[in-house]
């Protein structure tokens, strides 16, 4: 067997990996593009609020949510968003008890990604209630109506997962930064940089022990956040399968929602990665070794979520209702056909050129079979919400859905706020794991391995 | 030991780890018990070369996770069996295969909390003020140098004596700590 490529270009010491991580954040250079790309995201950002303070004082109303589809780009956001977030708990959880050390270049910002797609999905839920002031009516708390909630709902075990989900992946991401805060407050040269890494770092100073703790503790919360990802998109796939709705009602849908969440995650990690190394020069930790490999999950996951649709297809058939018949013969050749063969061109078409080297290790090919990718995972999460819905058991029920310019101007604005939040967080924060990367750096030529 | 002034310990400064490692296993041979290793990423064997092998955290954390399902599945008996009991179409009040998604959530939830806390609180931290930073090139030790710390409350502890033996193990530097 040949041995594998290490993970950090050679040539690398301890002392040049820290320089060159911490400089992008220190170093106060801010490339054209990083301003360009915080500019759009705060234009954006202003165009959510207005969508949203719009829609605070009129109501769900100006959105296209009708009866029977009561729930439209809200969930199709929110769906999306939180799919996109488990790649980050995947490469940092799954990956990190497989001893899979090409990780630790992207872990860092790749937990980022996922807390700012946690964010993004926690507001469609919130803004989908009608009344958001009353969103903490979810949880049980002792209350003068003497009520609780309906713990037997898919929707409130949804809050459950996905508050959890949020708050471990925090707790995971901080965790991780503490040694690489102590690095920063150790090189910032600011007083008020100093205090402030100073003050999250909490004393850290990388004594025997407290790795020893550290490096256990990190462990055991991987090992919690694994069953953890699994299991928010599994009860998420619950809000549609444990309804009786023809295209909900099915059983391939939590490992098929995983699946697409992974795909549609790691599509996002080399949308970010594939700027990210160019306008930094990150090249040497994030090499085409990375992209690869990223590539390879985005190719494998999504031939499972190309099994799930062939699946689904095939049980409306076999299963033998007629209305389940009547929805697939709807979604093949209806009114939202165009979407679900958009859907099929880009997750399952599009992710076959993958199979390709040259695809996988060059930036920009894989860089635009990701974007195919997000723009078609967010096709199927539409499909599933609004196809299936606007035609259930009662054709008198039937009715069309037509997204509102208000329900695009609140999706753009999540977008325009992942965007500024992961701005701020590669100028504020070491976007690559430098205490990981280190014990990577292999050694040099003429020293003794130890 | 009476706030600031007076010797916390002397320092020394390896630039590699394997030069730390065999100093950790030396000092610790010696018998010196109040020594620290200070590493910029985790050593293998560094902790066990200084006597310290395994921690109770993995014990905080499955207490914290058995309290999260526990608590998560009791408090849905509670509102959904005792204080709000709703007989819809004659089904159980307890219905406990509904309940398992919330418990199991809970579970992680404060299993994760009590791992990072249970770390943070195992280790001391947070720790504002620790007299290895009152030397400078201590900085390094979040960067790329390995640092061993004697510290003088150690009973073998003598400022001339533990000076030579960290001067035998060949460090790029030696210093001494003030409180």
């Amino acid at each position: 067997m040949t041995p594998r490529p290490p993970v950090v270009r050679p040539g690398h010491t301890y002392a040049s990996v820290t320089e060159k991580i911490s400089a992008v954040v220190l170093s106060g250079r801010m490339p054209r593009s990083w301003t360009a790309g915080a500019a759009a995201g705060l234009a954006l950002v202003l165009l959510f609020f207005y969508a949203v303070g719009l829609l605070f004082s009129a109501g769900i109303g100006i959105w296209g949510v009708n009866v029977p589809v009561s729930w439209g780009f809200a969930i199709v956001n929110f769906v999306w968003w939180i799919g996109i977030g488990h790649a980050g708990t995947l490469i940092s959880a799954i990956l990190l008890l497989m001893r899979q050390s090409w990780r630790t270049s992207i872990n860092r910002f790749a937990e980022a990604m996922t807390l700012f797609a946690v964010a993004c999905a926690a507001v469609y839920p919130l803004l989908h209630l009608g009344r958001p002031k009353f969103w903490y009516w979810l949880f049980p708390y002792p209350n003068t109506m003497g009520l609780w909630p309906q713990f037997r709902s898919p929707l409130v075990w949804d809050v459950f997962a996905v508050f959890t989900y949020g708050l471990t992946s925090l707790l995971f991401w901080y965790m991780g930064l503490i040694p690489d805060l102590a690095t920063m407050r150790d090189r910032a040269r600011g007083r008020f940089a100093r205090a402030v890494y100073g003050f999250l770092a909490m004393g850290w100073r990388g004594a025997a022990r407290h790795w020893l703790r550290y490096e256990t503790a990190y462990v055991l919360l991987a090992g919690l956040a694994t069953p953890l990802v699994v299991s928010v998109h599994t009860v998420v796939s619950f809000d549609f399968a444990i309804s009786i709705l023809p295209g909900w009602h099915s059983t391939v849908f939590p490992p098929y929602f995983v699946a697409g969440a992974i795909f549609s995650g790691f599509a996002m990690v080399v949308t970010l990665a594939v700027p990210l190394r160019k306008a930094y020069g990150l090249e040497d930790f994030i090499t085409e070794c990375h992209l690869d490999n990223m590539g390879k999950v985005m190719l494998a996951t999504g031939l499972v979520v190309a099994y799930g649709y062939l699946m689904e297809t095939f049980f409306s058939w076999y299963g033998g209702s007629r209305y389940e018949a009547a929805m697939m013969a709807d979604r093949l050749g209806g009114a939202y056909a165009p979407a679900y063969w958009g859907t099929l061109a880009c997750n399952v078409l599009a992710t076959q050129a993958l199979w390709f080297r040259a695809v996988r290790r060059r930036p920009l090919p894989l860089f635009g079979a990701a974007l195919v990718i997000n723009v078609g995972m967010w096709l199927e999460r539409y499909v599933i919400v609004v196809q299936s819905l606007h035609r259930d058991y009662l054709p008198s029920a039937w009715h069309m859905y037509y997204p509102t310019v208000w329900d695009w101007a609140t999706f753009a604005g999540t977008i325009g706020l992942f965007l500024t939040l992961f701005h701020l967080f590669v100028r504020l924060l070491p976007s690559i794991s430098m205490f990981e990367l280190r014990a990577l750096v292999p050694p040099a030529p003429g020293e003794a391995r130890g | 030991m009476t706030g600031r002034g007076g010797l916390f310990g002397v320092l020394a400064e390896f630039e590699r780890k394997e030069d730390l490692l065999a100093a950790a296993r030396k000092v610790h041979a010696e018998g010196y018990r109040k020594v620290e290793a200070y590493a910029p990423f985790p050593v293998e064997g560094l902790a066990e070369a200084l006597g310290m092998d395994r921690t109770r955290l993995p014990w905080v954390v499955l207490a914290g996770g058995l309290t999260g399902a526990a608590g998560g599945f009791f408090m849905q008996v509670f509102a959904s069996a005792v204080d709000d009991p709703l007989n819809i179409g004659g089904r159980p009040t307890a219905s406990w295969p509904a309940f398992v998604v919330i418990a199991f959530e809970l579970a992680i939830l404060f299993g994760g909390l009590s791992a990072l806390l249970g770390m943070l609180a195992l280790n001391g931290l947070p720790q504002p003020y620790h007299p290895v930073f009152n030397v400078p090139r201590f900085a390094l030790a979040s960067q790329d140098r390995f640092f061993l710390s004697v510290e003088a409350d150690d009973p073998r502890f003598d400022p001339d004596r533990t000076r030579t033996l960290l001067a035998e193990l060949r460090p790029v530097g030696i210093y001494d700590v003030e409180r």
